[in-house]
């Protein structure tokens, strides 16, 4: 750097670099390449490690397959059913099973042994991971979307819950380390990208459908609590 | 058009003065409905948190004309100037952390999304308002006990009364499993309400003529002709609201049968109460 540069200054002599400078060129392309290189780094970073850092992986107490029991009991409700206060039951707990189940095994697979010998021998409730579950200052009312009008909405199980009951493997439960929250309401896509009903459970998702279908997206206490 | 909008509620109760006894039993069963939490030291008052509170006013005298009445102060649920939704809580609120449902005229606030300016507890004029300076501490043991219809707040937000809206909620997914589109008036009453053993409080919807609270408040759909800002102003003479020359529109509203307690519910210049004490909501709007 000449004696004459660092008299006008470094700023200038920076921006007489970038204009171009042809001896300069060698680190301009450096710095290109540079850039490019911890864009790569961080972007994959951002869309590959960090998913698998801010999820833990929790698998459920035993496999469930749901299109089994959809085959014999029949609907959803058969199992997940509205009680008479109009409240959600939720997953079935242990008496529910067994108003079909009995103290010998229905089928043969292994999933119900350990059903048999872990839950109903010991009397005890199967402790399932709900990948639906909501914060706890979310209120949700079943009632409202799957009763017929011109009460409720009147909505199908899969419009939000998406084809659970087709699957026959309980797939594992993620777990948001920061939020403690279940991956289902962000979404399995890390962008935030939907592409059916079911993929995302946020709350502009709960918005965007009231207001289409009521006209107006709620005030906060419908949904809040 | 919502199908909400077309039959809006408008929540308010009123509150038989001359009933309370002071018993303190709303400020109990409300603050074990809506998981409040309570203090190493509950008397001090500004650490502690008071959704319901009863107030204890005396008309000065002394032996043997005193007379003590007590005056339970929920949130008031104002609607407004000109009740049209711009309670001063709702005004101020840099986060839309608390929004007027104009389906029911209840005033939300929403624990997650406070950030704990405490603007709002600085326009309430009823000192309804309350900030959790701590974290709640519950004796061990009892967060099992807590209700999971009343999500609990953590130090640094705001809090107040909600008019039981989780029971508003239960009544409503009752209705949607019965194929009703509406709920009774007993399906939805406050906490408060329900644990007076005075019967003071009545509770239901003041847009409703058939409700309990409407057939004694007789609320003044117009605005009241000395003050545009005013609307709702009861048809009982023996009806008042806290300051009620604000403008603010409470939906609740007092009942007392003596002149001095009807006075107290705001303040007065000299000679100025005796001029405007007659001034009740016009009966000639049906």
């Amino acid at each position: 750097m000449s004696k004459k540069e660092s008299e006008n200054g470094s700023a200038e002599s920076a921006g007489e670099c970038t204009a171009g400078d042809t001896k300069d060129d060698k680190g301009l392309g450096l710095g290109v390449i540079f850039f490019i290189v911890a864009f790569v780094i961080c972007f994959l970073s951002g869309t590959l490690l960090f998913p698998k850092l801010l999820y833990s992986k929790k698998e459920q107490p035993f496999n469930f397959n749901h299109a089994l029991h959809v085959g014999e009991a029949g609907s959803c409700d058969s199992c997940h059913s509205l009680r008479e206060d109009g409240s959600f039951s939720g997953i079935p707990t242990l008496d529910k099973c067994m108003e079909c189940h009995t103290e010998e095994p229905l089928g043969e697979t292994k999933d119900e042994a350990v059903f048999a010998e872990m839950y109903v021998a010991k009397e005890k409730e199967v402790p399932w991971y709900v990948y639906s579950k909501q914060p706890d200052c979310v209120f949700f009312s079943h009632a409202a979307h799957t009763q017929v009008k011109p009460g409720g909405a009147g909505m199908d199980c899969v419009t939000c819950h998406g084809p659970i009951g087709e699957t026959t493997a309980s797939r594992p439960y993620e777990e948001n380390r920061i939020t403690g929250y279940s991956r289902d309401i962000w979404g399995k896509n890390i962008w935030g990208i939907k592409k059916h009903s079911w993929d995302r459970m946020k709350m502009d998702d709960c918005a965007a459908c009231h207001k289409t279908e009521t006209g107006h997206q709620g005030y906060c206490f419908q949904c809040h609590k | 058009m919502n199908k909400e909008n077309i039959k809006a509620h408008k929540f308010g109760m009123v509150i038989d003065l001359d009933k309370c006894t002071g018993c303190g039993s709303c400020m109990v069963s409300c603050m074990s409905e809506n998981n409040v939490p309570f203090k190493e030291d509950e008397s001090n008052k500004k650490d502690s948190i008071t959704w319901m509170r009863v107030y204890k006013l005396t008309n000065g005298k002394s032996f043997p004309d005193t007379e003590i009445v007590y005056l339970p102060r929920p949130c008031q649920h104002c609607g407004g100037k000109g009740d049209h939704g711009h309670s001063p809580c709702v005004s101020v609120c840099p986060a839309t952390a608390t929004d007027y449902g104009y389906d029911t005229g209840i005033v939300s606030q929403i624990y997650t999304r406070c950030f704990g300016c405490r603007y709002c507890m600085g326009a309430c004029p009823y000192h309804a308002r309350y900030f959790n300076w701590w974290d709640p501490k519950w004796p061990e043991g009892m967060e099992k006990y807590l209700s999971p219809n009343v999500s609990p707040r953590m130090r640094g937000v705001v809090e107040k009364c909600s008019f039981c809206y989780h029971r508003y909620q239960a009544a409503r997914d009752k209705a949607y499993y019965d194929g009703r589109e509406d709920i009774e008036e007993n399906e939805y009453q406050t906490a408060c309400t329900t644990a007076c053993p005075a019967g003071a409080i009545v509770f239901g919807d003041l847009n409703n003529p058939a409700h309990r609270v409407h057939e004694i408040v007789k609320p003044d759909p117009h605005p009241a002709s000395n003050n545009p800002n005013v609307v709702g102003k009861s048809r009982n003479p023996n009806v008042f609201r806290l300051l009620e020359r604000l403008g603010t529109n409470p939906k609740v509203y007092y009942l007392s049968e003596r002149e001095w307690v009807r006075k107290a519910g705001d303040n007065y210049l000299e000679g100025e109460w005796d001029k405007i004490k007659n001034h009740h909501g016009s009966e000639s709007h049906g």
